[in-house]
């Protein structure tokens, strides 16, 4: 058992791993899309491996498909994954200092769900919340690459992740992470404001977007100095 | 240059850019990062974040909102939550909520 490390999976592994696979089984339909939209094997190898980031996958397949071109492809990728340039300022007490391949890696794995894994971690528990960004950074990079291969090369025979429930299994993981947070009304309050806010611009903005403009709230909400009364609720809720 | 290898260069600028944009923010500096405002609305982004997440992976698909199997699914799960199940039992009865529902033809 000491020899697979599995009698110490901490709360923080199990975490990773079951978001890793809820995770890595949608690059089935990407997989599967990006061949349907004219691009071959080695080129949705390649998405996958060097862009890294779902939404911004799906946009520029997507883009491709409905015949747009190339440049508007790789424009709309990069728009949408603006905001991974914000969760590098948010994990810098996690994963700072860093050098060398440790740096480049973690780099390329920071994305929506190592972020959000690690930072769901109690906020002074440092060793949780760098085995959580690694173990969802890394676990999300590999499954989602293999997973991109078998979704290329099945087309259009591949099942829907939906039948296996996964897409509702990621949901719950995501619901299951901020919980603890929500105990004040504080958080409860920007939980509830943000999601709406996420729901109502999904119709009209494309993937990545309503994330993006929901943490307004959060700069909203934290810009004012919490009050001498509140600063113990907030100071919970940062636990 | 055919399409065939401008699609590659698209592929590759696409990647290229999107590292360079995930390493900015590795590289705000470290004093910038001690101001408290910055503190408290990191803590907060976390769950706007992970709400967002949650509840567009609830609600919708691709562009539209849609109510199915995901909205009892996720009733479970936060009454498991409630109850102080363990996170792999939620999610495990998330999935399979949902996957039972559409097996059954709901949702």
């Amino acid at each position: 058992m000491a020899l697979l490390g599995l009698g110490r999976l901490t709360p923080a592994h199990h975490q990773a791993i079951s978001v890793s696979v809820a995770t890595g089984a949608y690059a089935l339909s990407f997989g599967a899309l990006s061949v349907a939209a004219g691009l071959d094997l080695w080129q949705t190898m390649a998405l996958s491996l060097l862009v890294f980031s779902g939404g911004s996958q799906f946009a520029f397949v997507g883009v491709i498909g409905a015949g747009g071109s190339v440049a508007v492809a790789a424009a709309t990728s990069t728009f949408l994954g603006v905001r991974n340039g914000f969760y590098g300022v948010a994990l810098a007490p996690v994963v700072r200092p860093w050098h060398g391949p440790r740096a480049w890696w973690g780099t390329q794995v920071t994305i929506d769900e190592s972020t959000a894994v690690a930072l769901a971690q109690p906020e002074g528990d440092r060793e949780a919340r760098q085995a959580a960004f690694w173990w969802t950074g890394v676990g999300v990079y590999v499954l989602w690459n293999a997973i991109t291969v078998a979704g290329a090369l099945l087309g259009q025979r591949v099942g829907d992740p939906a039948a296996w429930g996964l897409d509702a299994a990621a949901a719950a993981a995501f619901l299951a992470l901020v919980w603890p947070r929500l105990a004040n009304r504080r958080s409860l309050t920007v939980a509830v404001v943000a999601s709406a806010i996420a729901l109502g611009l999904t119709p009209f903005s494309p993937a990545g977007v309503p994330i993006m403009v929901a943490a307004v709230v959060a700069v909203v909400a934290g810009w004012p100095s919490p009050r001498a009364g509140i600063r113990a609720r907030a100071a919970g809720a940062a636990s | 240059m055919t399409h065939y290898a401008w699609t590659w260069v698209a592929i590759v600028g696409a990647g290229v850019a999107m590292w360079a944009v995930k390493a900015v923010g590795h590289r705000v500096p470290e004093h910038a990062l001690d101001n408290p405002r910055l503190v408290r609305i990191a803590s907060l982004v976390t769950v706007t974040l992970l709400t967002a997440l949650a509840a567009i992976q609830t609600l919708t698909s691709g562009n539209r909102l849609e109510v199915d199997a995901r909205v009892p699914a996720i009733v479970v799960a936060g009454l498991l939550l409630w109850r102080k199940a363990p996170f792999i039992v939620v999610v495990a009865a998330a999935a399979g909520v949902a996957a039972g529902m559409r097996a059954l033809g709901w949702g």
